[in-house]
């Protein structure tokens, strides 16, 4: 039984298909790396396993059993996180309050409750530094370069002890120092048998960390392979369309 | 990428991570509420060299209760302001929710009903405000521009357009509530005080208050991370609704009648209040202090004028200036940010 089951996923804008039929199976500590050139439906399927919008048609299974996603909570509910593209956060804010952004630590006395600063800087200090980013908890994200955004936005999913972990080209815009980090992190997280998908334009990014490699084009899936049965060269032409199929 | 363009990359991190933590002072002298403070003190330096009658007890306590009322109605106006949105029914809010409470009271019944009448009233009001903007996704400056026309309406027909100055049983209490003071300070000045705690502490350590700056940050940011958007948007706009009906319980309290023309032209004075202590019209920045001291600055500079002699007449012309000049500063210092 697989940890995540897409089956016929497809997803229409008005007009435009963005998904047709797309099965996808991701296991227990699997990192699977999504391509596809710009428009090819990467980021309407992370959001459609992670609660933004339900498939137009389809079905979801975690674990087994069929979900259907009304809102992002549910599917955080069941152990997803996702690390969104355009990075979702609160400019206004430090990267501590976005960190627990909708899930804040709050102490209590009686019928009174607050946020409780301290706890949320400590421990979001603490996944900074296991995230070995120098990203400091009371820094205003306005001010932040996009590695430490970047180091914010995913931070934001180890609150939890998720599942799987969604990331949306999370090396898109940072330096290549970042990059490694963030591999690593990938790495970290499958090795404590999380799962991953990776989706990336960077094609050393999905070969150095993923077990699988799945190719979007035009909203079809025209490719699902083991890295090791793969090459750049081939996924390239996957990608492009130069090959059909694989 | 090349060798060069990667250190430097690096480099920028390291400035960045580098810039020394701020304390306490140095984060409050960065505000504008600080800056507009240091501008009353000034501007009362100045005029209490210059007018003999400024420091007087009488034109300090009417300095003082003056404000309170656009004070009250700026913390409720900075939590809309802050969510990127704008509430223009605020002053016919005072005018339908003061003709309310009186017509309760004169009805015969108690100051207990009459303010929950009040209230309630205003409650309804924020509520279809909130709802239009949130769920209906209707522009704020819209929904609410359409509810200062059709709340002054309402008094005035509910009025029958006459005035009201027999408030029942409590008309002492009621008028004491607004007109008189304690240890020296006028009671609307304390409702600010006890409001603009309350406030601070909700803007720092309540979840709503932070889901609040959060959806003026970035609402779609906010939404993606579970925040109930729609509900706590509406709550908003019946918090600076509630703020304007108890303005209005407050003064009907001190001028001892009410008309339904009570509140007129007010959400000018309101809005400019919120904004000259630092409420920024692209939402996600609130002071609690700021709307005290944005009311501050404006009742004092109408007080300086007056006693300088000039025309009354010239008041709402400061007021607009004013609002003009503090949008105008943010702008620069957000140009200079970036
Ligand atoms: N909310 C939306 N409304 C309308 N069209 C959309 C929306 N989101 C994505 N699309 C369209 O769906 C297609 C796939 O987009 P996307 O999933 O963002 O591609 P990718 O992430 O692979 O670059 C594109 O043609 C895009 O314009
Ligand atoms: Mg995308």
């Amino acid at each position: 039984m697989s940890l995540l089951e897409l089956k016929a996923i497809s997803k229409n804008f008005g007009a435009i298909q963005a998904l047709q039929g797309v099965d996808l199976e991701v296991d227990i500590g699997e990192a699977v790396g999504l391509m596809g050139d710009n428009g090819a439906g990467k980021s309407t399927l992370m959001k459609i396993v992670a609660g933004n919008y339900p498939p137009t048609s389809g079905e979801i299974r975690i674990e087994g059993r069929q979900v259907e996603f009304a809102q992002p909570i549910d599917a955080r509910e069941n152990g997803i996180e996702i690390v969104y593209q355009d990075l979702a956060l609160c400019d206004n804010l430090t990267a501590a309050a976005n960190v627990f952004l909708g899930r804040e630590l709050k102490k209590s006395l009686g019928p009174f409750r607050w946020l409780d600063h301290r706890a949320m800087f400590e421990r979001s200090g603490q996944i900074f530094g296991e995230l070995k980013s120098e990203t400091r908890p009371r820094d205003v994200v306005r001010q932040m370069s996009g590695g430490q955004r970047q180091a914010v936005a995913i931070a934001r999913t180890r609150l939890s002890e998720p599942k799987l972990v969604l990331m949306d080209e999370p090396t898109a815009a940072i330096s290549v120092r970042q990059v490694a980090e963030v591999l690593a992190l990938i790495r970290r997280l499958k090795e404590a048998g999380h799962a991953v998908i990776l989706v990336s334009h960077r094609m050393p990014d999905v070969f150095a960390v993923c077990d699988r490699v799945v190719v979007l084009r035009r909203g079809r899936k025209v490719a699902d392979k083991a890295i090791a049965a793969t090459s750049p060269e081939e996924v390239t032409g996957l990608i492009t369309g130069a090959i059909e199929h694989a | 990428m090349s060798e060069i363009s990667e250190k430097s990359h690096a480099e920028i991190d390291e400035s960045i991570t580098l810039h020394r933590e701020m304390t306490g002072f140095q984060a409050a002298i960065r505000t504008q509420p600080f800056w507009v403070f240091l501008a009353i003190l000034a501007i009362g330096v100045i005029m209490s060299f210059v007018s003999e009658p400024f420091l007087t007890d009488r034109n300090m306590f009417n300095i003082t209760r003056n404000f309170a009322f656009f004070g009250i109605m700026a913390l409720g106006m900075s939590a809309v302001i802050c969510t990127a949105g704008i509430d223009l029914s605020v002053g016919s809010l005072m005018g339908l929710t003061g003709i309310v409470a009186g017509l309760v009271m004169q009805a015969g019944y108690g100051i207990v009903w009459g303010f929950l009448a009040c209230m309630g009233t205003a409650a309804i009001v924020g509520i279809i405000n909130g709802v239009l903007i949130a769920y209906l996704r209707m522009a704020p400056f819209v929904v609410t521009l359409g509810m200062l026309a059709m709340a002054r309406s309402i008094a005035m027909v509910v009025s029958n357009n006459k005035m009201i100055y027999e408030f029942g049983p409590d008309q002492e209490l009621f008028e004491w509530l607004g007109g008189e003071s304690v240890f020296g300070i006028p009671n609307p000045v304390w409702v600010l005080i006890i409001l603009t705690a309350v406030f601070w502490w909700v803007w720092r350590y309540s979840v709503w208050g932070r889901w609040v700056i959060a959806i003026g940050g970035n609402a779609q940011a906010a939404k993606l991370s579970g925040i109930p958007v729609e509900r706590i948007t509406v709550s908003v706009y019946v918090i600076s609704a509630l703020c304007a009906g108890l303005a209005a319980f407050l003064m009907v309290g001190w001028f001892g009648s009410v008309t339904n023309a009570l509140g007129l032209t007010y959400e000018l004075n309101v809005i400019a209040a919120s904004v000259i202590g630092g409420a920024n019209l692209m939402g996600g920045v609130v002071y609690a202090v700021g709307a005290p001291i944005g009311a501050g600055l404006m009742e004092l500079i109408r007080n300086s004028l007056l006693l300088a002699g000039i025309d009354a007449l010239w008041q709402q012309f400061f007021v607009g200036l004013f609002l003009i000049l503090a949008v105008l500063l943010e702008q620069i210092r957000n140009r200079g940010r970036r």
